[in-house]
């Protein structure tokens, strides 16, 4: 039974200021996707509210005519997670976007989730502190969207999560209630419900307040370049550092498709004839970093890189990670469309991983780029394709779902930072069996027993696994037999 | 290590057996923090400590994976023989603990806010849960979005949801070297002084402080060293690390009062009237001290500044030992209990009375 748009507008006008609520045809097209444009579904209405009262309102009068909800931060998630459901209200918190306050004594910031996550940065550089997660769209994501995402970055190895950088958030329950999550002080009492919340794609509850955690600005930051011809010999350079007791702020790999694309872009002064390249940062005191930056040199050295460069100046070092922070943007510059897959792996399996990505990219006969968060294990390969080429979108999602499979195959998961939204959902079934999959959704009827806020996303339903299940296991035989199941 | 063995198996009939006869278990590992939680009255107990030994280690990847039963000491021996640590330093009491039982009880040592906690560290587990279905979540991989984050929630709910058959931890290296410097000051200056060095990036990883001393724990080279102590005019301490390690474990003088000991969680600079002395941990975040006064005196103070209180060791076990619950943050965990334990098996009432 379909909700009528007009009518709704009227509910939501009796309780909003008039421009919080969006709902003429032509307004809602903006509001059809997120990041992941490949899928797109106009909500039956967008409420961008000013405050959190606002939103405990609307939540209220959606609990009780029982409307879906599906909320958004800034619309740059990779996944769909902030899809709008067709038959529901796209909640946007882009509006609550004041910093409280920054707590300089104790390295706290307050904020709102439509607060930009380096705006965060940015009012707590007067103070030295900043905040760590830096996922590559920090200019334009906001902390709402990272936590509901678990947000990670280039400086996860080190500095950790969005999980490991939140103290509290404030929820707002599907009727309508504001909790108090966590606490101001390193622990809480009870279960650990910060752990759930975080990336929970805003499927359990809307936050509307987040205390996050700030660190000293570090006195120096360095970072290493290294070319290797041998993209598994940078796989075997990356477990030497860490071997050797180094602990990188960064570490970061690109292969030759990404490389060149990235220096065509933004001109990083990235060795183009590399089969792959290494960014190793340290950070700390001035002496600490000078000390660091030379073992780093020489483990890559010993370890087969061809060359290894060290950034001149504060400059360099900017444009160095330019390339790297730009490699999504620069590698669509070479094809119309691409798709980017977030799988995460063992390290020791790179190797292994990246020559199957390659003759996979072969048999579907699209390029794929490959990015890799070497130092947490965490791959972004970026297949190549076109949408307006029959068929091109299809061929490249299969691609992107073989990928994934194969990391769960060698003991990795199917999304490291980007979230399952709506795009992974079909791989879930791969990852989960029937028992855990129950949980998840067990899990979620605790938070929300009706099953409105974003309806349809993260967990498939075990009759999509089955249907997932059948279209799979080809002929009665699995993918990828050779390897050993984890 | 000989004694290595896989009860996953058994213990899953265990299970099955007591929701058969409709009884409750006790679960324990070593039983060093036997204290530590309510009073749990008349329960079987299920020991988990023979299911235990290191499954893999893989030092390059930063990752350890264990049986729950696997005593600490055996997994800080591996990770020691390779230059890395549990990075939340996980308290020994009695000289005992299990890595099932670290997590579950969720305690860190003085490393806490430069280490992260079990929480923060804990990457995956296999779980068996109250109605005997063994189930894995998260991985042994850093970075893992898929599916709620069901491992972290193990952390700290006292084996109330379930029984962690495995752990998968990251660890991280050891700093090289470690040294400790005294502060001489008042108490007030001396926190404002640890302040002071953490805001400029020194590389802090414990802090201490009980009446008129306090001490601060360092990750640097002697040369380094010598520069904090001359730009901070401390003074190098006579203490070894066995110093720290007391600390942890509470084998401190201070720790061993046979009163009513209560553990406060804070904002580091957070001011409190109280009149009892306080050591202080975590730079500020983590207090102790004993009181005989009423718990929901202490309570009020501490929930005024945003902070909670646990009644950590003596006094009345019956009451509310951690800090009692906002309802309908209640109601949700008791909903999250139904989930995993849904015949009520595991420590009934041990983490609150209501579940």
């Amino acid at each position: 039974m379909g909700i009528d748009r007009q009518s709704l507008a009227a509910e939501f006008l009796n309780m909003l200021p008039p421009d919080c609520v969006i709902f003429r045809e032509e307004e809602l097209i903006p509001f059809e996707c997120d990041g992941l444009s490949a899928y797109r579904k106009v909500p039956l209405i967008v409420l961008l509210p000013y405050t959190t009262e606002q939103v405990e309102r609307v939540l209220k009068h959606c609990h009780e005519k029982q409307i879906p909800v599906v909320a958004r931060g800034a619309g740059t998630g990779l996944s769909g997670g902030a899809l709008p459901h067709e038959q529901g209200v796209l909640l946007s918190l882009a509006r609550l976007n004041k910093i409280i306050e920054i707590n300089q004594d104790n390295r706290l910031a307050c904020v709102q989730p439509g607060v930009r996550n380096l705006a965060v940065s940015e009012a707590a550089k007067p103070y030295g502190l900043y905040y760590a997660p830096d996922p590559s769209s920090q200019i334009a994501c906001s902390i709402g969207g990272n936590v509901a995402e678990n947000a990670g970055g280039v400086h996860c190895l080190k500095y950790g999560l969005t999980l490991h950088n939140v103290l509290q958030v404030t929820l707002i329950t599907i009727d309508g209630e504001r909790l108090t999550i966590g606490s101001n002080g390193l622990d809480a009492p009870g279960l650990d419900l910060l752990t759930l919340i975080t990336g929970s794609e805003g499927m359990l509850g809307l936050v509307v307040e987040v205390v996050v955690k700030l660190l000293p600005i570090p006195e120096r930051q360095q970072v290493a370049l290294a070319a290797f011809d041998d993209v598994e010999i940078a796989g075997k350079a990356v477990a030497e550092i860490i071997a050797k007791g180094i602990l990188p702020a960064g570490l970061e790999m690109m292969d030759n498709l990404s490389l060149r694309a990235a220096e065509d872009f933004v001109h990083a002064g990235y060795p183009t004839d590399a089969a792959a390249i290494l960014l190793c940062e340290v950070d700390g005191s001035e002496d600490e970093v000078s000390e660091e930056i030379m073992r780093v040199r020489q483990i890559l050295l010993d370890s087969g890189a061809r060359e290894v460069r060290t950034a001149e100046d504060e400059t360099e070092r900017m444009r160095f990670w330019a390339g790297r922070k730009n490699a999504f943007p620069a590698v669509g510059r070479l094809a119309p469309d691409y798709y980017c897959m977030d799988g995460t792996i063992p390290r020791n399996q790179l190797g292994k991983v990246l020559t199957m990505i390659g003759e996979m990219s072969e048999k579907y006969g699209l390029p794929c780029a490959n990015v890799f968060h070497a130092g947490d294990g965490n791959l972004h390969p970026l297949i190549l394709y076109d949408a307006n080429n029959e068929g091109e979108l299809e061929k490249a999602e299969e691609f992107g779902g073989e990928i994934l499979e194969l990391c769960v195959a060698v003991g990795g998961t199917i999304t490291g930072e980007h979230g399952v939204g709506i795009e992974k959902i079909n791989q879930m079934c791969a990852q989960f069996p029937d028992p855990e999959l129950e949980t998840f959704h067990a899990v979620k009827a605790v938070f929300d027993p009706q099953n409105l806020l974003n309806p349809g996303k993260a967990i498939p339903t075990l009759a999509r696994c089955a249907e997932f299940g059948a279209m799979h296991v080809h002929a009665g035989k699995l993918r990828f037999p050779e390897l050993e199941r984890f | 290590m000989s004694g290595d063995q896989d009860q996953s198996s058994q213990l899953q009939a265990n299970i099955k057996d007591a929701i058969a006869e409709g009884s409750s278990l006790r679960l324990m590992g070593s039983g060093s923090k036997d204290f530590y939680g309510r009073d749990l009255g008349q329960h079987r107990i299920l020991d988990l400590s023979g299911n235990r030994g290191i499954v893999s280690y893989e030092p390059t990847e930063l990752v350890i994976t264990a049986r729950g039963g696997t005593p600490l000491d055996e997994i800080e021996a591996a990770l020691e023989a390779n230059g890395q640590m549990l990075p939340f330093e996980p308290p020994h009491f009695d000289g005992k603990g299990t890595i099932g039982g670290a997590i579950a009880a969720g305690l860190s040592g003085p490393r806490r806010p430069w280490g992260g906690s079990p929480r923060d560290l804990l990457l995956g587990i296999k779980l068996l849960d109250g109605q005997g279905r063994i189930m894995n979540f998260g991985g042994q991989v850093m970075k893992n979005v898929a599916g709620y984050d069901i491992s972290r929630l193990m952390a700290g709910a006292m084996g109330t949801l379930g029984i962690l058959l495995e752990v998968s931890i990251k660890v991280l290296p050891k700093p090289a070297e470690e040294h400790t410097l005294i502060i001489d000051r008042d108490p007030l200056s001396a926190t404002r002084l640890i302040g002071k060095m953490i805001a400029e990036s020194q590389p802090v990883t414990a802090s201490y402080s009980l009446a008129d001393k306090q001490a601060i724990r360092l990750a640097c080279n002697h040369q380094r060293l010598a520069a904090i102590r001359q730009k901070y005019g401390l003074q190098e301490s006579t203490e070894s690390a066995g110093f720290w390690q007391q600390l942890r474990d509470h084998k401190h003088d201070f720790f061993q009062q046979p009163k009513t000991l209560w553990r406060l969680s804070l904002k580091p600079t957070t001011p409190l009237e109280l009149t009892e002395s306080c050591l202080q941990e975590w730079s500020g975040g983590l207090r102790w001290f004993y009181s005989e006064r009423p718990a929901t005196e202490i309570r009020t103070l501490v929930e005024r500044q945003g902070g909670h209180a646990v009644q950590f060791r003596n006094g009345d076990r019956n009451g509310d030992i951690f800090h009692p619950l906002h309802p309908r943050i209640l109601g949700i965990q008791q909903g999250l209990k139904a989930v995993f334990d849904p015949h009520g098996l595991f420590n009934p009432g041990r983490h609150y009375s209501d579940y």
